[in-house]
């Protein structure tokens, strides 16, 4: 029954928010996500002290095809629960500085993102899953094409499409596997778990499944729509988008794809290992090369995400963790990115990295900001970044010694462009435009202290997230292995 | 049966009312008159009769699709009213929309053959003229003769057809055609070509390829209101008598025509989709989108199973809420003459409560969750999967990507920041807006719980 709350509230919220007089549209939506956020804590105490058995609810919604209303919450998806409930105050507050016209429908469709995102990650029910999928699309794309830069509608044209082509080829493959499940056939997760498929139906299924969330992720080849759909995006967009709306696809990979196709993972999973090798180091080799400060987020966040799937498809537990842990890190981390690059932009008119510098000289305390973020997004010990980049290469160097090599570029080539972007705006020669740069204000500095010391915290005491996570993942693990 | 009553008695009063001289009263009268008619329709739920000799039969499918052409007619008079507003023709416009309702209403109920014909050529004939009503226009003249001379030709195929079906089975009926098929012995030739000229005459009225010439034309030249009635209303009835005909009368054969209507199912939709991208006209678009969705509907035609009737009935009823609204819009701006997709730009700005709402629809149209398009294709789809049509729905996915594009064309434009000099857009009246919140709502109703109009055939 809390899940259910946990996923309505916002919808509620957000209609409130187009309801109320517009002015207020701001508080508003910051005070019901604050309220959310307490509702998450409640959750997750109820988690800590009765089991996932508190969360779950089912309800029927159409029985004739055995769909129903059947959410719950287990270690890792209450984890991401968690993230997005986290995130979406400071998303709404970092957005306290920009005035986007018509805030009331801005601020409702944040909240309607988060309503579908909360609907994906407790969704026990394959099609109420896709539902939540596809409705998480519409809200940000309306966002990106409502409030989005110059090309707007070519690039946001692009991104529907092509996502929409992956959810569709998943659609086709949940239906498939829904007509293999025991009679009478059913949506509910235990029964597609129970679906009988031959090694030759999963082969095909995989790649249903596999392209909608690699469109997602993304991962190379696929990953076309997304530089141009975050460069161009508003930053509150971005930061949805990459810091929640990613995970989605890394989610289903664990919770829709590991279990319901062992043996497709089995024949193909080689295939996904080699694309994340080569996203990673062809993103890392990009983004250095970028003189965009949003593109180069963009392109490092491609980066980050390959390692990310690689360790989910090393299919061992130390992968399965890091990835977990570092699906969280990395939301925290490219969220404050995008909010260090959106303050950097709302202050001296442009992005490009040649026209900024010497920023250090005029706020010390952004710059202190700053070097923590970027040191939790390259992964150094005792950053939360390091936690999850460390438990994934294990699992991938279990999977490969060499893939795990490659993979490991991500960290050297990630301090490369991470430090050269650092250098050139915040140090160097003050350039003539520097000296306007102004120093924080109070909603930016509430933002980014908490996302800093997120990033400590989870870096110095990650054990409560590896704990809570484990039971479910070694479920998965072993599920795995015995079918292998 | 009590509706078909009623709304052919409505008809001649409606001719009445020149000669009578209450015209002013017309409008309220036919609006009590379909209230009366639908409350009739549920009053006769689950009884199940037959009419005159096994004419007619209403069981809950008759039923459901009686009630929902009602009910969409009743969508439609809240801006069709307008179209009777003329006091020349007024009487004429309401008499011919009425008989071509109860035509429509014949097609869905019957199980005689020659109720079924009865049915389709009242239908096409008040069509025809509807689509030439404005007699002023050369485009609507020119749709006028081009649909009557086609229909003529496509009425000659099934006449024929039902002819050759009547010969070789000695019986109109629709049960007797099936037993004396079952029982076969019979001159297979024969029964397989009136099948076959029978699938030719139903495949012209619902538009599908490669019998769609006509409908571009006849829904751009015809006055806007005709061609929502006809988009809506007409569509949805020919699909349900195409669905009970096939699945009554023609399913011994069904190696004969299943295949034939499975590839023009692909080629109606690929098609539709395909020439809807190019067009610049919001009209034709919606025409060649009408075309399109008869594609997708026919899946469950090619499918023929026990979810088959349900998902048209969903499909029928989410297309034609979701042309309603698109079509409210049209008509906005078709006062001004301007029919083009680019005549939206900027609506957003100026009205932004009719850009949400006009998006939704657009979702509908699409197929996007959680809005009832999106049920309705996936009932479709899911038919078609377990029919073992795996083939003819990943083209439909295919179609329905390219769908995407044009229909987010519209949304597109509502949300262009460069907007034409004000003076010029369109102007959403209070009896559009109306229509359009009304099928938005209707639309996310049945997206949130499609499950009880599903339910009602089965």
């Amino acid at each position: 029954m809390l899940t259910l709350v946990l996923i309505f509230f916002p919808l509620l919220a957000a209609l409130g928010t187009l309801i109320l007089p517009r002015d207020n549209a701001k508080m508003y939506s910051f005070i019901s996500s604050l309220i959310q956020l307490g509702i998450t804590a409640y959750a997750f105490i109820l988690f800590l002290t009765q089991g996932t058995d508190a969360l779950a609810a089912n309800y029927e919604w159409v029985p004739a095809l055995g769909i129903s209303l059947q959410v719950g919450l287990d270690g890792i998806s209450i984890l991401l629960v968690a993230l997005t409930n986290i995130l979406i105050p400071l998303i709404i507050l970092s957005s306290f500085r920009n005035n986007y016209s018509n805030p009331a429908a801005f601020y409702g469709l944040i909240l309607l993102m988060q309503f579908a995102l909360i609907g994906v990650f407790a969704a026990l029910d394959g099609f109420l899953f896709y539902v939540f999928w596809e409705l998480a699309l519409i809200p940000i794309w309306f966002i990106c094409l409502l409030w989005g830069g110059e090309e707007r509608i070519r690039i946001t044209l692009k991104f529907f499409i092509y996502t929409l082509a992956g959810s569709l080829l998943m659609l086709l493959g949940l239906i498939f596997v829904y007509l293999q499940t025991p009679a009478p056939h059913s949506f509910s997760i235990d029964a597609l778990y129970q679906a009988s498929l031959t090694a030759e139906m999963q082969g095909y299924i995989f790649w249903c499944f596999f392209l909608a969330f690699a469109i997602k992720i993304p991962v190379f080849p696929f990953h076309t729509w997304q530089p141009d759909t975050y460069t161009d995006a508003p930053a509150q967009g971005s930061m949805l988008l990459s810091g929640i709306m990613l995970k989605m696809g890394i989610y289903g990979i664990i919770r829709w794809m590991l279990p319901i196709l062992p043996l497709g993972i089995a024949e193909w999973g080689n295939c996904v290992m080699i694309l994340c090798a080569i996203s990673i180091v062809y993103a890392s080799v990009i983004a250095i090369y970028q003189k965009d400060f949003k593109r180069l987020i963009a392109y490092s966040s491609i980066a980050h995400v390959g390692l990310i799937t690689a360790g989910v498809f090393s299919l061992s537990m130390q992968g399965l963790q890091g990835s977990v842990v570092q699906m969280l890190a990395h939301g925290i981390n490219v969220v404050g990115l995008f909010f260090i690059a959106d303050i950097i932009q709302r202050r001296m008119k442009t992005r490009q990295m040649d026209s900024l510098g010497g920023l250090a000289n005029n706020s010390p305390l952004f710059s202190i900001l700053f070097i923590i973020v970027l040191l939790g997004s390259v992964a150094l010990p005792l950053t939360n970044g390091f936690v999850g980049e460390f438990l994934l290469l294990l699992g991938v160097y279990s999977y490969n010694a060499w893939l795990a090599a490659i993979c490991g570029l991500t960290v050297i080539l990630g301090a490369v462009y991470m430090f050269r972007a650092y250098q050139k705006v915040m140090l160097g020669e003050v350039h003539e435009r520097s000296v306007e740069f102004t120093g924080l204000a109070k909603s930016e500095k509430i933002v980014l202290i908490i996302i800093a010391a997120l990033i400590i915290v989870c870096g110095v005491y990650p054990k409560p997230i590896l704990s809570i996570t484990q039971p479910a993942l070694e479920e998965i693990v072993l599920n795995l292995q015995g079918v292998n | 049966m009590k509706a078909l009553i009623i709304i052919s008695i409505l008809g001649v009063v409606a001719m009445m009312a020149d000669v009578l001289r209450f015209k002013k009263l017309l409008v309220p009268i036919i609006v009590t008159g379909l209230f009366i008619a639908l409350a009739t329709v549920c009053m006769d739920w689950n009884t199940d009769i037959r009419y005159f000799n096994d004419m007619a039969y209403f069981d809950n499918y008759a039923l459901a699709f009686t009630g929902a052409v009602i009910f969409i007619t009743l969508l439609w008079m809240l801006i069709g009213q307008e179209y009777f507003q003329d006091s020349h023709t007024k009487g004429e416009h309401a008499a011919l929309i009425l008989f071509c309702l109860s035509g429509a209403i014949a097609m869905i109920s019957f199980s005689d053959l020659t109720l079924f014909f009865i049915g389709l050529e009242i239908l096409s004939i008040s069509l025809y003229v509807l689509a030439a009503s404005n007699k002023s226009d050369l485009r609507s003249n020119e749709a006028g003769l081009k649909y009557f001379l086609m229909g003529a030709f496509a009425t000659g195929f099934l006449l024929f057809g039902i002819a050759l079906i009547y010969g070789a089975t000695a019986t109109f009926n629709l049960q007797g055609i099936h037993d004396a098929l079952a029982k076969g012995a019979i001159s297979p030739l024969m029964v397989k070509t009136g099948v076959l000229l029978i699938l030719v005459g139903l495949l012209f009225k619902v538009s599908a390829a490669p019998f769609h010439f006509w409908a571009p034309d006849v829904y751009e030249g015809s006055p806007t209101l005709v061609t929502m009635f006809m988009a809506t209303v007409v569509k949805t009835a020919a699909f349900a008598a195409f669905y009970r005909l096939f699945s009554t009368c023609f399913i011994s054969l069904s190696d004969t025509w299943i295949p034939v209507v499975a590839a023009l199912s692909a080629i109606t939709m690929l098609l539709g989709n395909i020439m809807a991208v190019f067009q610049t006209s919001f009209k034709r678009m919606l025409a060649y989108s009408s075309i399109a969705h008869a594609g997708y509907m026919m899946m469950a035609i090619a499918a023929m199973n026990e979810v088959s009737a349900g998902s048209i009935f969903l499909y029928a009823i989410a297309y034609s809420i979701g042309s309603l609204g698109a079509f409210a819009c049209l008509h906005a701006m078709s006062v001004n003459g301007d029919e083009s997709i680019s005549g939206l730009n900027g609506l957003g700005k100026r009205q932004p409560k009719v850009a949400i709402f006009l998006s939704l629809i657009m979702f509908s149209l699409a197929g996007i969750p959680p809005v009832a398009g999106f049920f309705a294709k996936y009932y479709l789809f899911y038919g078609a999967l377990i029919g073992g049509y795996t083939w003819l729905v990943i083209i439909a996915v295919m179609s329905s990507l390219i769908g995407v594009y044009y229909y987010f064309k519209v949304i597109f434009a509502l949300f262009k920041t460069n907007p034409i000099a004000a003076e010029e857009l369109p102007i959403l009246l209070p009896k559009h807006y109306v229509l359009l919140i009304l099928t938005a709502i209707i639309s996310l109703g049945i997206g949130v719980s499609p499950a009880w109009l599903q339910s009602l055939i089965s």
